[in-house]
């Protein structure tokens, strides 16, 4: 597996535990806000653990915009 | 109060936005400190809301007031806010008691500088601290860069100014202010056990202790009060206030 794919998979996984959605219904280039079924202030929530997980830090303008899982493994990555 | 122990329970949904009645609220707790300051030796705030501790100022109120008032009128409305929450927040700073903001979630703009009047802050590692004024055209206004350079070096204060961006609770205890970075939902108990270690020193050592380290800068503050002024006069801000008013995001003070 390669570093995005795992970066990718990192974050499915955990969107899925944290927010209970079982892991097969979410895919790499769903809107995390639909599929997730999360407002503005969850999506911070999600940034945070984003954070802790991969222990970098990803300044919210870097996220405007985002809202699929793919490109935010892409931001992820670029810091990793 | 509780063994000594003050607490200032936050819970006005849907984040603690300090409008006039948090503000009326918060001027009677400070009133009522005085009283207490004999008996207590550590004060103790946080917020019983999920979403965080403090969203900061209530930004829909402001601009309905200033849509409802003359340019002129507005503006004498806005300085007299900003003098009354600093005449709170300086009181809480410059308290004999030893105080701690016990934080989670969203702490941003007021909900930030109300808890850097504390002397000590304790996050939740899920908490998040913001400055995003300057989306609306605006500085903080309730002391925070003051605040703010009596505690970081200045890069950090540009860094959270002038990009707005959050802090998670990692970053600011790196960066120097949060004291203790805790499990989720565990910021007040860890501040109660703290309180309660603060309880065993001499009270008269303690007070001198923390006069002597943290001094308050009211000549910058007051310097802040009127920048922050002369910026709510500027166009911008009436088109930022408007903009976050009319936004239907969910938290549309996020940035």
């Amino acid at each position: 597996m390669t570093a995005f794919n795992q970066t990718l998979e990192d974050i499915l996984n955990l969107a899925a535990t944290h927010f209970k959605v079982p892991r097969e219904k979410l895919t790499p280039d769903d809107d995390f806000f639909k599929t997730l079924g999360i407002d503005s202030l969850q999506a911070l929530d999600l940034l945070t653990r984003l954070e802790h997980h991969f222990r970098i830090e990803l300044p919210d303008y870097e996220l405007q915009g985002v809202s699929d899982f793919r490109t935010l493994a892409d931001r992820i990555q670029a810091r990793l | 109060m509780k063994s000594g122990v003050v607490e200032l329970a936050l819970h006005r949904e849907p984040c603690n936005e300090i409008g006039s009645l948090t503000l009326d609220e918060l001027e009677r707790f400070v009133r009522a400190l005085d009283g207490l300051q004999g008996e207590a030796h550590a004060l103790i705030i946080y917020s019983e809301l999920k979403a965080g501790f403090c969203a900061g100022a209530d930004l829909r109120e402001l601009y309905r007031r200033s849509q409802e008032l003359e340019r002129k009128d507005a503006a004498v409305g806005v300085r007299e806010y900003l003098e009354r929450i600093h005449q709170v927040l300086n009181t809480i700073d410059a308290s004999p008691l030893t105080t701690i903001a016990a934080v989670h979630g969203v702490t941003f703009g007021g909900g930030f500088e109300l808890a850097l009047v504390c002397d000590l802050i304790i996050a939740d590692k899920m908490a998040r601290f913001c400055f995003p004024e300057l989306r609306l055209g605006l500085i903080p206004g309730f002391g925070g860069i003051p605040r703010l350079k009596r505690d970081l070096g200045n890069a950090v204060v540009r860094d959270l100014l002038l990009t707005g961006r959050s802090f998670n609770a990692t970053k600011l205890q790196q960066v120097g202010l949060a004291s203790q970075v805790v499990g989720e939902g565990e910021s007040l108990r860890v501040a109660r056990a703290t309180a309660a270690q603060l309880g065993k020193f001499d009270r008269r050592t303690a007070i001198a202790a923390k006069k002597f380290i943290k001094p308050i800068p009211y000549e910058e503050l007051r310097k802040e009060i009127d920048v922050f002024c002369e910026l709510f006069a500027q166009p911008a801000v009436e088109a930022g206030l408007r903009k976050f008013v009319e936004s239907e995001e969910a938290q549309p003070y996020l940035p």
